[in-house]
């Protein structure tokens, strides 16, 4: 029975290290500087990147962190402090169910709202969709990160005479302001690499756009139109994307982890 | 100063410093609230938003969305039972292979690994969970459908000869319903594992203790003192592994093979709830086959909240003496 944990051990981190190795692979030899610099070339051309998808990508980032960061820091600053009344329990379990529905339902909820009644596809509905995935994130981690300042530290800013709203903003929150962004950090990567919600709301684009009301191209659904073709080429970008994918954030949570731990001593899991 | 004056200047003072900070505190709580009551705005807008876009589709197909398997949309037919099966079986296979392989790596991480081998391992199950779905799918699509067409569906059908039961039946395409199982059990591995590490690391020592002193094994202390007390947070995790199933839309679209039709055998090409709307959102050419679409939305909106408040609240009894 005890090696049969062994076993489900092995088992476990098996796939991880199975993916890595493939997307090193395939991916490694169709990346190159033109990967980053190119638009992407018709079939049977050669040289083509996906310049527009990574652009689009930090695009729809940038919107989703106007959007999710202020509201979910903020999210989290009520929750550090108003810890066990009805609403910040109510409001925590809500922000979990958030987070657990399907990416594709933040998409139909972006696309009724921005989409329908504009009567396009835009960077706007894409991002909003995604900073709609990360209010939950933030919010958990914000929250996480406030509650383990010391009380002291406020107590001690309040005795000196600081209002309350300075004590959290100028003491507590820049104590924790490490931990908040690399929260941040981590749901960034989180939505990076989400595809279902860009479907149909950014759409996609083949040409260069950074317009926000535009359709724009994103790495995730280059990579998923890709791999779908039946063209080889377009398979050994797809892979070549992946790769770059998987790196960003496999840096990012690497980089989270390490930060966390050294903080506080005890490693914060 | 005179008498009047000084009171006069100390009222002033008084009220400036209250009133600076009672304006600063008030500005402060109602930007926090604000901030967390989008939360709940939020679960409300998308739920308002696919209900009210559902309705057409739900007052003149009713219960044939989900009865029937005719999914045609020149002649107004829209039923997603195919779809629907597809996302409750996918999910089942996901579960079955996951769960044992997800529990199995808790305890290893709580009871039996070395303390250096703890940290590497468990980030590296982790880590599973911030792949990108695109990724899986891509991987699905060009190495794990090849690998199960080739070798894994032949050695089930003709080797073990499980070909005789309905279940692995049927040629071997690659793109399957097996195929779709074992990339969302690849999925939800981690979140099961988390959840049960956790809680099975909260098992206080002296249930174990209690259990060694009466004589049990090691294996034994695990199976009758820290599995039962972990229980309902074990079976927490599980749910929230099974909300990830439900909800995941690419990577089973490039690897179920997509086709609306139900079939006994795992080896069959499939179709699900998620897929269904990914693949035909876009192209929606009338108003029916849109709220259609959006009815199928609002049931997987459903089956997944559902899912999900419940892993919360069993995770959340377990944890329920800190505040979480």
């Amino acid at each position: 029975m005890i090696g049969l944990t062994y076993l489900a051990a092995v088992l476990a981190t098996l796939p991880l290290l199975l993916i890595l190795w493939h997307l090193l692979k395939k991916g490694a030899t169709s990346l190159s500087l033109e990967f980053f610099t190119n638009m992407p070339k018709p079939v049977g051309e050669a040289g083509g990147g996906m310049a527009n998808a990574i652009v689009g990508t930090l695009t729809l980032i940038g919107i989703a962190c106007v959007i999710g960061l202020p509201i979910g820091i903020g999210a989290g600053i009520y929750l550090a402090e108003k810890r066990i009344t009805p609403i910040a329990h109510a409001v925590r379990f809500l922000s979990d169910v958030l987070n657990g529905l399907p990416s594709i339902v933040m998409g139909i909820f972006a696309w009724e709202f921005l989409v329908r009644p504009a009567g396009h596809f835009s960077a706007l509905a894409g991002g909003t969709a995604l900073g709609a995935m990360m209010i939950p994130l933030v919010t958990r981690t914000s929250e996480e990160m406030l509650r383990v300042v010391p009380v002291s530290l406020r107590e001690a800013a309040l005795a000196l005479g600081y209002p309350r709203w300075r004590t959290s903003i100028s003491i507590v929150l820049r104590t924790a302001l490490a931990g908040i962004a690399t929260g941040a950090l981590v749901a960034v990567a989180r939505i990076a690499g989400e595809t279902a919600p860009l479907l149909f709301t950014a759409f996609g684009n083949q040409f260069w756009s950074t317009s926000v009301r535009q359709p724009i191209a994103a790495l995730p659904l280059q990579i998923f139109t890709y791999s779908i073709s039946p063209y080889d080429e377009w398979h050994a970008q797809a892979w070549a994307g992946a790769l770059v994918l998987i790196s960003i954030v496999l840096v990012i949570s690497l980089a989270a982890r390490f930060v966390t731990r050294s903080r506080f001593g005890a490693p914060v899991d | 100063m005179t008498a009047v004056a000084a009171q006069a200047a100390q009222k002033d003072r008084r009220r400036l410093r209250v009133h600076g900070a009672d304006i600063g505190d008030r500005i402060y709580e109602i930007v926090t609230t604000a901030c967390a009551l989008v939360v709940p705005a939020l679960v409300i807008a998308i739920a308002i938003a696919i209900f009210a876009a559902a309705w057409p589709a739900f007052a003149k197909l009713g219960l044939s969305i989900v009865t029937s398997s005719d999914w045609d949309v020149s002649s107004g037919h829209f039923g997603a039972a195919p779809a629907l099966y597809g996302t409750l079986v996918s999910s089942a296979v996901a579960l079955i292979i996951a769960t044992p392989l997800a529990i199995g790596v808790a305890i290893f991480l709580s009871e039996f690994s070395p303390l250096w081998l703890r940290q590497p391992i468990g980030f590296l199950v982790d880590l599973l969970a911030a792949v990108p779905s695109v990724v899986y799918g891509l991987w699905g699509i060009f190495v794990l459908v090849p690998m199960l067409r080739e070798q894994v569906m032949p050695f089930l059908r003709d080797r073990l000869h499980l070909g005789a039961t309905p279940f692995f039946s049927g040629p071997a395409y690659g793109p399957s319903m097996l195929a779709a199982g074992v990339v969302l059990a690849i999925m939800a591995l981690p979140y099961i594992s988390a959840v049960s590490r956790e809680v099975l690391m909260a098992v206080p020592r002296s249930q174990r203790e209690a259990a060694l002193a009466l004589g049990a094994t090691r294996w034994e202390m695990i199976r009758d003192a820290v599995i039962p007390y972990a229980k309902s947070g074990i079976v927490g995790g599980i749910m929230l592994g099974l909300g990830r199933a439900l909800g995941e839309t690419m990577a089973v679209t490039m690897v179920i093979g997509n086709r609306p039709e139900i079939s006994a055998s795992l080896f069959a090409p499939g179709y699900t709830m998620a897929s269904l709307i990914a693949n035909e959102f876009s192209e929606a050419t009338n108003d029916l086959h849109l709220s259609a679409l959006m009815a199928v939305g609002a049931i997987l909106f459903i089956i997944t909240l559902i899912v999900n408040a419940v892993a919360r609240w069993l995770v959340w009894q377990v944890s329920r003496g800190r505040v979480s």
